[in-house]
């Protein structure tokens, strides 16, 4: 314990020093991530603006919030991806992961969590100027804004599993983009990262129910923005960590099937 | 004494598809794909004593890498059994990974935009080294190495063979009782070569560490390795020391003669290699070496002879060329 502790404080340092290492990059990264939300926040709130005043209960306001929100919530549910794994599997790299006496998924959950050190600091600025120009009706309640900070983190840890899983499959065969795609189309969808959940037809939101998506997205965004009892939102944080628990089973199933697929192409 | 690392008819076989070029083979293959079997390592047996280091030789696709890569626990073999320190590789359990280390030349492990410092600091972490243990062992590889000023820049300001000096130093600080060097002084310059092959003498030298190393260079392997052991198309051709091999497989000697003149004919006693002014070289049939240099001697105004086994790299290409699948175990 002591070991892993030491090993993700590490890991930690390490990633928050290499991503300084390019923070200039990091921002136009930011900043064109930022540009997804804004959209959408403009197109809704021109249409709440347009029916009255709301739509769905979405005034402009809460619109804003749910978009600022998302903002600070997608950055950190960035994760290693399964493009990534695809690229260490084809090159070759992922041999060097596979010879230490570690999981190599460790490696990702710590320096990934790291880097948002650096992610958040960068998010900062941008954060304050969207909040100033769309002026977001937010008003959490205690419990909330500490509810806030596990239900990021448990999406950060169901995305990863979702995106190893994924990944994982180029352990099989080494072009897999197509799959990804569709990985991403149905995220999507069912996250609440295009629109809030609450606004989807009814059979997308019975959908999402059975699966993880929402509880990477819109559960994580409502937390802060929505009103929301303190069971209400435990009740969420439990769906939370039920969703993460068979993701780690997933992928320790996952990862003992496929390991022993490897070729260790390209060297 | 009992083996270290121990292989008995280990193999390794990839389905690989095959297909022919052209539009028609393209949809053919969309009903039905055809594939045939690539035997990279084909029921490989040996076994290695702890502190041996030993030379892996092959051509380009023979099978080391594969090998090497199959005794670290990276491939699952697809037949024989194999045993590292008395783990099954394969398994990859955590304590059989924290004392060993591959090596290759064409990968790294250390963090590119940091200092090597910081990626040590990781290696610390990754394999629960005390820090005591640590520092003293980083400052000894440093000083072994002489890489005191490079592990402070980072680590993509580093030339080639800076880098691989610090990536050996990185892949070395939790002390493996085993190491795979797979071509660790590819691409460096001679020098640079010379450090690293007097350092791994060294550190087995010091802590009896057992090694496996591939090299392209004979150089490497006449430095280092008493015993070699060559593959060819994924089986073994010969185990022995390196001296049996050129006895083995050299079918020819090279026989240097200075003479008094340099317009005599040589061609009737040998194979002219070259010819620098009077001083000829010639390459004769091992078994008519005595009869002709006597010749030489006797017809010829002859100021120096010398005999000499020709140089490495020429009896592994013979081997590999004559493609003989005996094995020679000693």
């Amino acid at each position: 314990m002591k070991h892993m502790l030491d090993y993700y404080l590490t890991t930690f340092r390490i990633a928050i020093q290499s991503q300084f290492q390019y923070r200039v990059v990091q921002y136009f990264y930011m900043i064109g991530m930022i540009a997804e939300p804004v959209i959408y926040l403009v197109v809704w709130s021109t249409i709440a603006d347009a029916q009255g005043g709301s739509v769905g209960g979405y005034t402009p306001g809460t619109f804003a919030a749910y978009y600022l929100v998302w903002t600070l919530v997608r950055n950190m549910n960035i994760v290693f991806t399964p493009y990534g794994w695809e690229q260490r599997i084809r090159s070759g790299w992922f041999s060097m992961d596979l010879l230490r006496p570690i999981h190599p998924l460790n490696n990702d959950v710590a320096y990934f969590a790291g880097m948002k050190v650096v992610v958040i600091i960068l998010w900062l600025p941008i954060g304050l100027f969207l909040a100033l120009f769309f002026k977001p009706e937010l008003h959490p309640g205690w419990y909330q804004v500490i509810g806030f900070f596990f239900a990021i983190w448990s999406a950060y840890l169901i995305r990863t599993m979702l995106l190893s899983l994924l990944g994982m499959i180029t352990f099989f065969t080494t072009r897999v983009g197509a799959i990804f795609e569709l990985f991403f189309a149905m995220e999507l969808v069912f996250s609440g990262r295009l629109v809030p959940m609450s606004l989807m037809p009814p059979v997308v939101q019975q959908l999402a129910g059975y699966m993880p998506f929402q509880w990477t997205f819109f559960f994580p965004i409502n937390v802060l923005v929505a009103p929301m009892t303190a069971l209400e939102m435990l009740g969420g944080l439990g769906m939370q960590l039920l969703w993460i628990a068979l993701g780690w089973v997933a992928v320790k199933l996952m990862w003992r099937f496929s390991v022993r697929q490897f070729s260790a192409v390209g060297g | 004494m009992s083996a270290i690392i121990h292989l008995n008819n280990l193999s390794k076989h990839f389905k690989v598809p095959v297909r022919e070029a052209g539009l028609r083979a393209s949809i053919g293959s969309l009903f039905k794909r055809q594939f045939r079997t690539v035997k990279a390592v084909d029921e490989v047996s040996f076994q290695i004593q702890p502190g041996e280091v030993v030379g892996f030789l092959g051509p380009n696709g023979a099978g080391k890498t594969t090998t090497l890569k199959m005794l670290s626990g990276l491939l699952y073999p697809t037949g024989g059994e194999t045993s590292v320190l008395g783990f099954v590789p394969s398994r990859r359990q955590p304590q059989f990974l924290r004392q060993i280390t591959l090596v290759m030349g064409n990968r790294q492990q250390l963090v590119w935009d940091l200092p090597a410092l910081d990626s040590y600091d990781l290696m610390r972490a990754i394999y629960a080294i005390p820090t005591a243990e640590y520092i003293h062992m980083r400052e000894e590889l440093i000083d072994l190495l002489e890489i005191r000023d490079l592990v402070n820049k980072p680590v993509r300001n580093l030339s080639l063979g800076e880098r691989m000096k610090v990536e050996i130093a990185g892949a070395l600080l939790h002390r493996p009782r085993v190491l795979f060097l797979d071509e660790p002084t590819l691409g460096l310059d001679v020098t640079m070569q010379r450090r690293i092959r007097a350092f791994v003498t060294e550190y087995n030298r010091r802590y009896g560490a057992t090694v496996l190393l591939t090299s392209h260079y004979m150089a490497d392997v006449e430095a280092l390795c008493k015993r070699v052991i060559v593959i060819h198309h994924g089986k073994v051709l010969f185990d022995g020391e390196l001296s049996c091999l050129v006895e083995e497989f050299s079918a020819f000697k090279t026989v240097g003669v200075t003479l008094q003149t340099a317009s005599a004919e040589l061609q009737k006693y040998g194979e002219v290699i070259s010819q620098d002014g009077t001083r000829f070289t010639l390459r004769v049939p091992k078994l008519e070496t005595a009869q002709v240099t006597a010749r030489l001697l006797a017809d010829l105004p002859v100021d120096d002879l010398n005999v000499e086994d020709p140089p490495i790299e020429d009896v592994i290409e013979h081997v590999f060329a004559q493609g003989k699948l005996e094995e020679v175990a000693r």
